[in-house]
């Protein structure tokens, strides 16, 4: 049996050797990485027009602009868009994420140019039109029903308004049902004529296409795209200590099971710290069947289906938590077994095989998270989204390889303190 | 798109398929077992997914920490699943690495040793699993519209199995089920990627060609009669939100009639893809049924459908959630209006071939995935042969607009449904 660690072909990852990376003069940024053994192209992309821009009492409008995108433009109704895209098998979204608002799509590779043109006009010329608007409008007011009665969804929203009180992480990207009533089309289109603009915007594109042919399309499409007022970035500032252990519970009556997110922010992607804080949490709640936590939580206990760890990728401190899903009587034992699994965890260095198993399964999976062209495609967001440079994943096992214990244990007890937790529950 | 698949088959019974994709460094393994709910009887319900549970905790060779550290430590990714007529295990690895996998599936086909103790644990396991879904309104709805359609057949039960059965199976009922259907005779396996299919088989036959075969796997024999007029049923739950599930009993996937409704999904619902790693979807906004009630009459908020391919008959089911400025009877009503309009007149061929169009489009992005590839190799299999895959888009080309309003006819009436409704508690009326 191969007991080897795993190890990377340098040659069959993406690198400067075929990513083409190009920047119009209006700002936009172009990555392309050709893939000719598929007959597709997936492409994806952001802008800086996420919920930090949107007021307290609009909660929900950055998500709600990007919903109203595609019901209408100058040139094409909401059935002339979806009809164009449909026909052909293609598909784009928009969706509003905190720092950035975000697109993906699919087609046929002949059919990218129908593809950057419904871009183009979702992009440029939304009229959001008023029964658009109220329409998606009783969809988020829905999406919000059932977010409230799922235990998960209202435990995650709980732990962010513990974890990041004052800071702009505590609000939920889809808002609350009064701030989604607040929000009127003058709103959608201010926030669109003023936030979406091609600065900060970036586009990358894997498939069955030349990187020339690209560029040209881009730059036919969206190159004279122009916004002088679109405003800075924001940068957000860092999370705030949590002194002492808060908890909250957030009542839902008559759930079968009750879940739990506990942890606190955690580093940026842009930090350093980053990668040893995944290596570690690799090992405290995901590796094999959900680490440590799922060994103590799940196989040994038998108190969950999951329990898990993760460490979220963000341009800010985003989250360091565990989740699980429990019994409601079980509740408070699998609190008691999380939060020792994390003292143990910050006690001590992680053990030498478990730091070369979680070496060994980070560096294995890179070929298939490239697998396919969306994968590569977001591969190529995050590239340019972090800083990380073209050579990133050239250099990749040489970084992860360079990991040691020590510096794991020290990244996660600057962020992990078993005293210094949020700790949110939904349930009965 | 479809590469050449090599077939073959052990003395032993087991069935292989082998397909090389040199793309990437990437072997996708799968074992298929052909052994599902629908293999369950009262009482036992539940317990193919429990031994598939099981299945993960080891062997005298391999225990069970041990195997999730060792296909961990490669990046390689695993799972199963377990459905209507079938159980399924697979592995995705790096192509040298890939004989671990095969080892292990190898061995924990006869030899997993369902220790008491981790029986123990993984009863409260499956049963925190099924507690999870029954948070959810749409897990309740569906398993009680499952319950209404099938008085008879197995599929009358939810697939994680009943709680009080979850409660009640012991130990040596999951071995018996184990020893039952995990034999060479009833699984086939799968291999798709970067191999050479000689060495492949050979290896294979090292590992599988001492396996006994086994004697013929029982097979539970209860075809449900047809169903004598429609039913309705309501659940009551808490939350705001009313759903409707509409479950018509449809064709199995080896009828001629399962590709015309295929198509009428689609032109119904939106085009549904085989992917079940990948690969993306194509949206269902310009679909007849959403165009209906949710664009043009706010009767919905959402809707889609679905035709599972299955062994025996089961259902093609449309779930909405009403608009909260409609009755639920208002909502159905412009439900019954589209079906009524397919029923009366035949949809344009131009329909047919855009429905075929986005499922060869289906096709093209799914493939990028050798793990999706694999799966072809052997889900078809279950149900059917890997034929129907290979044809499976020509087979929708080929249906003609008078078979898709054959079809509505044939199966969309009211007498061959369940309609059920989640409707939420009214505040101040909780039953006590």
């Amino acid at each position: 049996m191969n007991k080897q660690p795993a190890s990377l072909n340098i040659e069959t990852l993406p690198g400067p050797q075929d990513i083409a990376r190009k920047e119009l003069e209006n700002g936009i940024v172009i990555l392309v990485r050709p893939n000719f053994n598929t007959l597709s192209v997936s492409l994806a992309g952001y802008l800086p027009a996420g919920s930090l821009y949107e007021p307290e009492e609009k909660l929900g409008l950055a998500d709600f602009t990007a919903s109203g995108l595609m019901r209408g433009t100058q040139q094409r109704s909401f059935q002339e868009i979806y009809n164009s895209l449909e026909s052909i098998g293609a598909s784009l979204r928009f969706s509003g994420g905190t720092h950035t608002s975000g697109f993906s799509g699919k087609a046929l590779a002949d059919d990218l140019d129908i593809l950057t043109e419904i871009l183009k006009q979702s992009l440029l010329n939304p009229t959001f039109p008023s029964q658009q608007v109220e329409r998606i409008r009783s969809q988020q007011l829905t999406g919000l029903d059932l977010r409230a009665q799922d235990t998960g969804d209202m435990a995650s929203l709980v732990f962010d308004q513990l974890a990041y009180q004052n800071h702009p992480y505590r609000h939920p990207g889809d808002g609350f049902p009064e701030t989604i009533a607040a929000i009127t089309r003058r709103d959608l289109l201010d926030f669109h004529s003023r936030q979406y603009g091609p600065r900060g915007m970036v586009i990358s594109v894997s498939g069955a296409v030349q990187p020339e042919r690209v560029f040209q399309l881009i730059e036919d499409t969206l190159g004279s795209w122009d916004n002088p007022d679109q405003p800075e970035e924001i940068t957000v500032p860092p999370a705030p200590d949590i002194s002492e252990t808060i908890k909250r519970h957030h009542t839902i009556p008559e759930k079968s099971q009750a879940d739990l997110v506990l942890g606190a922010p955690g580093p940026s992607r842009c930090s350093p710290d980053f990668i040893p804080a995944r290596l570690g949490n690799n090992i405290l709640g995901q590796f094999g069947m959900m680490g440590r936590i799922g060994d103590a939580v799940r196989s040994k206990a038998g108190l969950a289906y999951y329990a898990y760890s993760s460490v979220s990728s963000s341009i800010g401190p985003g989250p360091w938590t565990v989740s699980a899903g429990v019994n409601p009587a079980d509740l408070d034992r699998a609190l008691d077994l999380i939060i020792q699994e994390i003292e143990a965890y910050v006690s001590q260095p992680v053990t030498g095989e478990e730091l070369g198993n979680s070496k060994s399964s980070y560096i294995g999976k890179l070929p298939l998270a490239l697998e396919s062209n969306a994968g590569v495609a977001s591969a190529l967001l995050n590239l340019e989204r972090y800083g990380l440079g073209l050579d990133y994943y050239q250099n990749y096992q040489a970084m992860i390889n360079q990991v040691s214990a020590e510096e794991i244990l020290e990244v996660s007890r600057k962020y992990l303190d078993p005293d210094r937790l949020a700790v949110a529950t939904a349930g009965p | 798109m479809l590469k050449p698949v090599k077939t073959f088959q052990l003395p032993n019974g087991l069935q292989i398929k082998l397909k090389e994709i040199h793309t990437a460094p990437i072997i996708s393994h799968w074992v298929w077992y052909r052994v599902g709910s629908r293999d369950e009887i009262p009482g036992r319900t539940g317990i193919s997914h429990w031994v598939e549970h099981l299945q993960f905790k080891g062997t005298p060779r391999f225990p069970g920490e041990e195997m999730d550290k060792l296909i961990s430590r490669t990046g390689g990714i695993w799972n199963a699943l377990t459905y209507l007529d079938w159980t399924t295990y697979f592995e995705t690895m790096p192509a040298d690495q890939i004989d671990l996998a095969l080892e292990l599936e190898a061995d924990r086909m006869l030899n997993s040793s369902f220790d008491p103790d981790e029986v123990a644990a993984e009863r409260t396991v499956v049963i925190s699993e099924r507690q999870g879904r029954e948070n959810h309104p749409g897990f309740l709805l569906k398993e009680a519209v499952r319950a209404a359609a099938f008085r008879v057949h197995p599929y009358h039960h939810e697939i994680i199995g009943d709680q009080a059965d979850l409660e009640s199976i012991q130990r040596d009922d999951l071995f018996d089920h184990y020893q039952t259907y995990y034999r060479p005779n009833n699984a086939l396996i799968a291999v798709a990627g970067d191999f050479q299919a000689e060495e492949m088989l050979d290896r294979l036959k090292e590992l599988y060609g001492d396996h006994p075969a086994g004697g013929p796997v029982p097979r539970v024999n209860r075809p449900e009669p047809p169903q004598k007029g429609e039913h309705r049923l309501t659940v009551e739950g808490p939350g705001e939100t009313r759903l409707v599930d509409v479950a018509y009993h449809g064709p199995p996937a080896s009828d001629p009639d399962f590709f015309p409704l295929m198509i009428l999904d689609s032109l119904l619902t939106g085009p549904q893809g085989l992917n079940l790693f990948g690969g993306g979807g194509v949206s269902n906004k310009t679909s007849r049924l959403y165009t209906k009630m949710v664009e043009e009459s706010d009767a919905a908020v959402d809707l889609y459908g679905g035709l599972p391919a299955t062994i025996d008959p089961f259902l093609y089911s449309i779930h909405f959630i009403v608009h909260p400025s409609m009755t639920i009877d208002q909502a159905l009503q412009v439900f019954e209006a589209e079906i009524q309009r397919l029923q009366d007149e035949p949809p344009a061929e131009g329909e047919i071939q855009r429905a075929a169009k986005q499922a060869r489009a289906l096709f093209a992005y799914g493939s990028e995935s050798i793990t999706n590839q694999a799966f072809w190799l052997g889900f078809p299999e279950m149900f059917a042969s890997y034929d129907w895959v290979v044809h499976y888009t020509d087979n929708l080309a080929a249906v003609k607009p008078e078979d898709v309003q054959r079809v509505a006819q044939k199966y969309l009436v009211p007498r061959n449904r369940v309609v059920g409704t989640y409707l939420p508690y009214q505040q101040g009326q909780k039953p006590a």
